[in-house]
């Protein structure tokens, strides 16, 4: 009979718990949420004999009194109706004293320890030497040295935690005194007698932050970083992205010939494989900048942004660690909502979290793409760059300006008596440890396309019906055979928005691609087809030259210059994602926050795009 | 003085820290008194700034570091 054994992975952050996670799993890795909470745990398990071990990686944590969201989820592992059988502790040997100290925190809850001490290295190179043995004595559990980033050691671990392992009997304070000082000079008196000190060294890494955080060079920096990273995106994304829309291109050919004509057929192939395919050629995008987001957060440059990054953001109500919800926000505002979970103060979390759907995300891009080719003439502006390109930067300044914009106006609105601060390791510049990015690339793009995916499915699914089909039996009739989308359901809906976004120039057929581009913001082009009667919906040429060439009553175009300008920043304002107001409402637990968001938003859609159109008609 | 005080690279030993709502995260970090502390790097504009800790690199608001009340050592003892 095998036995399983239940256990928690435990320690600061930057000290390799994720290696080590990573090297005593392997890939045998699933996500677990907490009933009833957004929390996530990560789950691993692997064998050793006949006894099963399930592993339970907690976010790094300073202490067993979380501040953070993030924190709080490590702590509640320990709270489960099963406690767990052991705790491996894993602590960066060269900055020894505070990792321990959320060690002492745990030591007292009377669960068996393992200790295991990574980045000897480091610790060596700075002259620490360290009494294993001793440690051992003094602690009474096992102590391991291990290298998490090439595996070194980790079999023992693997082994030990099959076993019975052992409380500490260390005494880091006593009954009636648990103080931070109590613990800290524990532990000083611990380590006085388990470590010696060689030798000082200075490390590289505060040559580099001369550099780094430098007053011109720091931001000089910062901004190539993030031209790298948008450029990469962009151009490396496009040659998967085209791969997968050929992919869904043949696989709804090959459904349309073997499926029977009908409302199933259509279902599935204009609903369902449209819905998906939508949620799916964003993932390469997605997944490029997560690998460069996880990259920079990996070497622990970062945090360095984070640091030179606070004073300004600072003014605005945001924090410097808003900096990574606001970069990811530009491919996605879901996982870029999640990320929010490690700023401690509500409020700054809560601006960040209703700033960040500004910010251009992925989905708005063949939107402009469109809309640029319309009315913008691509050509080159002092003969460097070209017109259109200019314009797709400006989209994205303008979203970033009203992010910020909007934070200080959500800083004056919201009350909230704690202050504010900012407190913050900065961690030792690393080498990039490869495996741990992919993997946590791999499991944010999963979570988007889960997240996101449901959502977007089951509103396609709906939008579908109701472009689809209509009031009456004869305005069914009329959309089968002449393809007229006016008589559907959303087209009904379009000519009753009609009067209300008028002023913006907008008609009735610009009314219902809004209505639908609720799901994602990209469904609009594939409403515009629809609408135009195009067959290929990636095909901009068709689409634009039709959209170009339809006229009003009077004989004038429709979409002049006004009208694509007037739209393209109603698309930069709106908040048109259901998925984003889900995770809104999962990470405040309130539907008061998304309304909040999803009317002020809308609202300046409408304002920004009334002034727009009104200055240029 | 108060550790805002310290001119970048002078080294000072923790004092006390004062009754504040981030009074026990900075605890948790490591700032005790008694432990030695030293200003190594300044953001653009003067804040935050970083500091050495014992063995690692803790940075926070000026907002914060006011709160750290710090005795310098003697200057001769800074040469190392």
């Amino acid at each position: 009979m095998s036995i399983t054994r239940k256990i928690v992975l435990a320690g600061n952050p930057n000290c390799g718990k994720s290696s080590l996670f990573n090297q005593l799993t392997g890939l045998k890795q699933k996500i677990t949420n907490v009933p009833g909470t957004t929390i996530e745990n990560k789950e691993g398990s692997y064998k050793v004999g006949s006894t099963q071990i399930k592993l339970i990686d907690t976010p790094g944590t300073y202490s067993f009194n979380p501040k953070s969201l993030d924190e709080k989820e490590a702590v509640k592992v320990f709270f489960e109706d099963i406690p767990p059988q052991t705790i491996l502790y894993i602590a960066d040997a060269a900055n020894l004293k505070r990792n321990l100290f959320y060690f002492s925190q745990l030591a007292q809850h009377n669960i068996p320890m393992v200790l295991a001490l990574n980045m000897l290295d480091i610790a060596d190179f700075k002259g620490f030497e360290i009494d294993i043995d001793r440690l051992e004595k003094e602690l009474g559990i096992r102590v391991f040295k291990i290298n998490a980033r090439t595996g070194e050691g980790t079999d023992a671990i693997k082994k030990a935690l099959a076993e019975e392992q052992f409380v500490p009997h260390y005494a880091f304070g006593s009954e009636l005194d648990h103080t931070h000082e109590t613990h800290y000079d524990a532990i000083s008196k611990l380590l006085n007698k388990t470590t010696t000190l060689k030798s000082k060294r200075e490390l590289i890494s505060n040559k580099i932050d001369a550099y780094a955080t430098h007053p011109i060079l720091g931001y000089l920096m910062f901004l190539v970083v993030l031209l790298v990273i948008f450029q990469s995106v962009f151009t490396l994304a496009s040659y998967p992205m085209d791969w997968i829309e050929t992919g869904f291109a043949t696989l709804s050919e090959l459904l349309s010939d073997l499926l029977p004509d009908g409302w199933l057929k259509r279902l599935v192939i204009n609903g369902l494989i449209a819905g998906i395919a939508g949620v799916v050629v964003f993932v390469p995008q997605i997944a490029i900048l997560f690998f460069f987001m996880g990259l920079l957060e990996d070497t622990g440059y970062m945090a360095r942004v984070s640091f030179i990054m606070d004073k300004m953001l600072r003014g605005l109500g945001l924090s410097g660690k808003s900096v990574v919800p606001l970069l990811s926000g530009a491919a996605c505002a879901i996982p870029a909502i999640m990320s929010t979970r490690n700023i401690e103060n509500w409020k700054d979390r809560l601006i960040t979290i209703m700033v960040t759907p500004l910010m251009s995300c992925s989905a708005r891009l063949p939107v402009y793409t469109l809309l640029i080719s319309m009315a913008i003439p691509s050509t080159m502006i002092f003969g460097v760059v070209d017109l259109q390109a200019l314009v797709m930067l400006a989209m994205y300044v303008l979203g970033t300006v009203a992010a910020l914009a909007a934070a200080v106006v959500f800083k004056w609105l919201i009350k909230h008596d704690i202050p504010s601060y900012f407190i913050m390791e900065l961690p030792i510049y690393h080498p990039p440890r490869w495996n741990n990015i992919w993997i946590n690339c791999w499991q944010k793009s999963l979570s988007f396309v889960t997240e996101a995916g449901k959502v977007i499915l089951i509103v396609s699914v709906v939008l579908w019906f109701l472009a689809s089909y209509g009031p009456t039996a004869e305005s069914n009739l009329e959309l089968k055979q002449a393809g007229k989308i006016e008589e559907s359901y959303a087209g009904h809906f379009g000519k009753a928005i009609e009067p209300s976004i008028k002023p913006l120039g907008f008609n009735w057929k610009i009314g219902i691609s809004l209505i639908t581009s609720f799901a994602a913001r990209e469904v609009f082009v594939g409403t515009m087809s629809t609408i135009y009667s195009v067959g290929d919906e990636e095909n901009f040429e068709q689409i634009r030259e039709k959209m170009n060439k339809d006229t009003d009553e009077n004989g004038k175009p429709i979409y002049t210059l006004a009208v694509v300008l007037s739209l393209m920043v109603f698309f930069a304002f709106a908040m048109q994602c259901m998925s984003t107001l889900a995770v809104v409402y999962k990470e405040t637990k309130t539907w008061k926050w998304p309304t909040i968001q999803f009317v002020y938003m809308t609202a300046l859609a409408y304002l920004g795009s009334w002034i727009v159109f009104n200055l240029f008609q | 003085m108060k550790l805002t005080e310290l001119a970048i690279g002078q080294i000072a030993r923790i004092a006390s820290v004062e009754e504040s709502p981030f009074k026990e995260k900075l605890q948790e970090m490591g700032c005790i008194a008694g432990v030695l502390i030293k200003p190594i790097l300044k953001a653009p504009f003067g804040d935050p700034i970083a500091y050495e800790l014992e063995e690692y690199t803790l940075s926070m608001r000026c907002n914060e570091a006011d709160s750290i009340v710090v005795r310098p050592l003697d200057p001769l003892f800074n040469i190392s």
